[in-house]
């Protein structure tokens, strides 16, 4: 069935993704966990533009995906829409009886919101737009905090200013029964402001839920975050009900935090969350996991060091690695508290160890999510993501975040096993990442392409500027 | 740390062949207590070396996990109980996992098992 899908205007290749994930979850493709919608845009809307029809089984499956989603404002049941007031009053009465009426009757309660997107309408513009829906019998009562339906009037148009939001060719006008919404409310509860342990890289509450709807994450799923810092990510999907791991290479931040009540244990705690099954510190690039284990996690959900506001850490001597001493030999008094040092770790080799690590450990189907950075040279962002002959990348999200590099959300699904050949090969390029150490980590440097100077402009008056800004921001959203 | 984590852990020192199931050094053992899920144990018990799992929660001690499993066990509730508590909620505070063939520590702290390598083990 064809519903209107509207969304929050935000982080705009986010939002499809996260519905199609989410429809996986509730069951809208048949047994599988994949697939994706059928999706219309209505007339003269800007493909950016919140309003879109979506192709949804059934309405317990529609209910379903908007209450868990963060990006979808509401499913609705479209009764009518049009160009004008006169046209959206001919499809409301064309529009079946059979579907109308059961929401109208005497012994039901009701309540009619009334929203334009972009613009705030007054309360007597809105009670000018409602007497115009005067036509349809609503036959029950007014109740404006807990009615039985709701009923949704919107129209997106131009207003004739730059105001950043997507360029509009006409009015349209929308009215719907709501079939479900999302709660943003959990942001709030979530948000890192009120967050008692947070670290420098601490995953913002929106997009940690985000991820989490991105690897499907449900009860008694077990996700598995090997740079799990402040635990951000892993609360997220406790909130759904996973049951959590975590590593990290710093054992400050897993073990001590800032004290006995503000750890990573204690954000778990702050929110009431089931805590982790486990939490350790481990390097990523030597993981500690026995042979023969694989095929555990349900989802590894990420956000890997990339070297830009945290670099990462690997085992093995920072000056061993860079050749300056010889292998160093731990006496054996001094074994016990020895603290070992570490060596920087390159985003290639990250993210190869990240896929090599979910290609084993993930169950068939798993999910892999997780962020790959991006430097915006050039218009339009880098396809070269990289692969792994285990994993289809079914979306890249990006989202911008300076004038120099992106974040790109990527998602994968585990389609193929772990083969003796696939491991193999990995052990290969681990060892060739060992003895090119430092070749890769200059390779890989994103630091320095996203800190360096920018070349200023300077224009006829002296002034100097970046460029000018669009009139449509776009993904900036 | 709970023995699910026990379970997953191996001495990764260079050189080192067998480096699994690490020994148990108990300073202090806490219970935690977890949700019971059953397709969670369902799907998990599968991925568990039994063997290394009973040894571990009587060095814990908790005895009461049979010497040998089956999976139509999974079919008594009263199983699926003992499974959930040696696997999730027996919960070592303080102590250290020992690798069997070096007999080096790897320290627990705060529930936390360190298990980053020396630089001479790597």
């Amino acid at each position: 069935m064809w519903y209107l899908c509207v969304f929050y205007h935000r982080l705009l290749e986010y939002r499809k993704p996260e519905f199609e994930s989410l429809a996986g979850l509730f069951g809208a493709f048949a047994g599988s966990t994949t697939g994706s919608l059928e999706w219309r845009l209505p007339e003269d809307q800007h493909p950016d533009s919140p309003f879109h029809f979506v192709n949804i089984p059934s309405e317990e499956i529609a209910r379903n995906i908007a209450s868990r989603s963060i990006l979808v404002k509401g499913i609705y049941e479209l009764w009518g829409e049009g160009q004008s007031f006169e046209e959206l009053e001919e499809a409301i009465k064309s529009y079946s009886d059979e579907q109308k009426l059961p929401y109208l009757t005497p012994d039901s309660t009701f309540k009619i919101t009334v929203e334009s997107f972009g613009k705030v309408i007054s309360f007597h513009e809105q009670n000018i737009r409602l007497q115009k829906l005067a036509f349809i019998p609503f036959k029950g009562r007014v109740n404006l905090k807990n009615p039985d339906h709701k009923f949704f009037l919107m129209d997106n148009d131009d207003y004739g200013s730059e105001n950043g939001l997507p360029p509009i060719v006409e009015r349209r006008i929308f009215f719907g029964r709501e079939i479900g919404a999302a709660d943003r409310k959990i942001l709030q509860t979530y948000q890192l402001k009120s967050r008692k342990y947070l670290g420098p890289t601490a995953m913002d509450a929106e997009m940690a839920f985000l991820m989490a709807n991105q690897a499907q994450v449900r009860t008694g799923k077990l996700v598995y975050d090997p740079f799990v810092g402040t635990g951000s990510i892993l609360i997220a999907a406790a909130h759904f009900g996973a049951m959590t791991m975590g590593a990290d290479i710093d054992i400050r931040v897993v073990r001590d935090g800032r004290g006995p009540d503000c750890n990573v244990w204690s954000n778990f705690k702050q929110y009431e969350l089931p805590m982790p099954l486990s939490l350790l510190r481990a390097d990523n690039n030597l993981p500690p996991w026995r042979s023969g284990l694989k095929e555990v996690f349900d989802a590894i959900i990420c956000d890997p060091p990339y070297g830009v506001r945290a670099g990462g850490r690997k085992s093995g001597g920072r000056k061993l690695l860079k050749g300056v001493v010889a292998p160093y030999t731990v006496p054996d008094d001094k074994r016990t508290g020895h603290i070992p040092s570490t060596a920087p770790y390159s985003l290639v080799e990250c993210v190869h160890d990240l896929l090599d690590l979910a290609a084993r450990m993930l169950v068939p189907g798993g999910r892999l999510v997780y962020f790959y950075p991006v430097l915006r040279d050039n218009e339009s962002v880098d396809p070269n993501f990289p692969e792994h002959p285990c994993f289809e990348l079914i979306a890249s999200c990006e989202q911008i975040l300076s004038y120099r590099y992106s974040r790109v959300l990527l998602t994968m699904i585990k389609i193929a096993p772990y083969t003796e050949d696939i491991a193999e090969a990995a052990r290969i390029r681990h060892l060739e990442f060992k003895e090119n150490h430092l070749k890769w980590l200059e390779d890989g440097n994103l630091h320095s392409a996203v800190f360096e100077p920018a070349e200023i402009q300077i224009n006829g008056s002296g002034d100097a500027k970046f460029g000018t800004k669009p009139k449509y921001r776009g993904k900036y959203v | 740390m709970r023995l699910l984590t026990h379970n997953m852990l191996s001495s990764n020192i260079k050189g080192v062949t067998n480096g699994f199931p690490l020994l148990i050094e108990v300073e202090k053992v806490v219970e935690k207590q977890v949700d019971f899920n059953e397709d969670f144990l369902r799907n998990m018990f599968a991925k568990i070396e039994w063997k290394a799992l009973v040894k571990a929660s009587r060095t814990m001690g908790y005895t009461e996990l049979p010497e040998n499993s089956e999976a139509s066990m999974l079919n008594s509730d009263e199983f699926l109980r003992k499974f959930h508590h040696a696997l999730l909620e027996l919960h070592l505070e303080e102590g250290a996992l020992v690798c069997p063939e070096t007999g080096r520590k790897f320290p627990v702290n705060k529930g936390i098992p360190n298990m980053l390598l020396h630089e001479d083990e790597v």
